[in-house]
């Protein structure tokens, strides 16, 4: 399965995705990149006068790349015969535990690496980083969902 | 093992994962999960995944599906060890 089309899988859009690129990805681990645009809806209130993106935003970034990226991978991978669609994929979130230690102000570009630690029963549980443009960690932490298709 | 220690570390595997923790106080074989223990399917992978470390054994998607109770645990665990 391309990258494009895993892109193009993702049950997502603006102003909600955030996925520019997968740069790499196997059975696994995956990453990717996305760029926050500075007329995001958020910055307007976070906070009043100084725009920083949200912890939250970060986080459903580093899920969207690390491990819904990488489930659609797999769930293709378990059934080559069907060519995986959005309207095939069911996920929900089920945990995260995620450190942050730098700030990413409108405009920035980042970089987010996962690693599989399990898929079993549906559960995808992954260990996922994510760097600035300076190959900085800005948080790094863990990330579980269920992904049925 | 005996049915009743098995049953214990049934018990103790469970209970981080517990939101309804009266759920705990009588403990038996009739304990459902999800309606008395109010586990949700993401921690009920979990307690499968720790049942495999615990007992040493793999459990297999059918198994896992027929696991709705204390009760139902204990059987499959016993059934893997056996084998």
């Amino acid at each position: 399965m391309s990258f494009d089309l895993i892109i193009s899988a993702l049950p997502y859009t603006k102003p909600f995705l955030f996925v520019d690129e997968i740069l790499q990805l196997d059975g696994q681990g995956c990453t990717g990149t996305y760029r926050f645009l500075e007329d995001s809806h958020f910055y307007k209130g976070h906070f009043k006068d100084y725009p920083v993106t949200p912890g939250v935003i970060l986080t459903e970034c580093m899920a969207q790349i690390g491990v819904v990226c990488l489930g659609i991978f797999l769930l293709n991978d378990l059934d080559e015969e069907k060519k995986i669609t959005t309207e095939d994929v069911q996920i929900a979130l089920s945990s995260t535990q995620i450190d942050f230690f730098v700030p990413i102000y409108p405009g920035e570009q980042v970089k987010v690496v996962s690693k599989k630690e399990y898929f079993r029963f549906n559960k995808l549980k992954c260990a996922v980083e994510m760097f600035n443009n300076k190959n900085e960690l800005v948080c790094r932490g863990t990330i579980s969902g269920m992904m049925k298709a | 093992m005996t049915d009743k220690t098995i049953l214990e570390k049934i018990k103790a595997i469970v209970t981080p994962y517990v939101q309804r923790k009266e759920g705990l106080e009588d403990f038996s074989d009739s304990t459902d999960f999800i309606s008395d223990l109010k586990i949700n399917s993401a921690n009920l992978v979990d307690v499968i995944l720790d049942v495999e470390d615990e007992f040493n054994i793999e459990i297999d998607n059918t198994s896992m599906e027929g696991m709705l109770t204390a009760g139902d645990a204990k059987r499959i665990i016993l059934t893997k060890l056996e084998n």
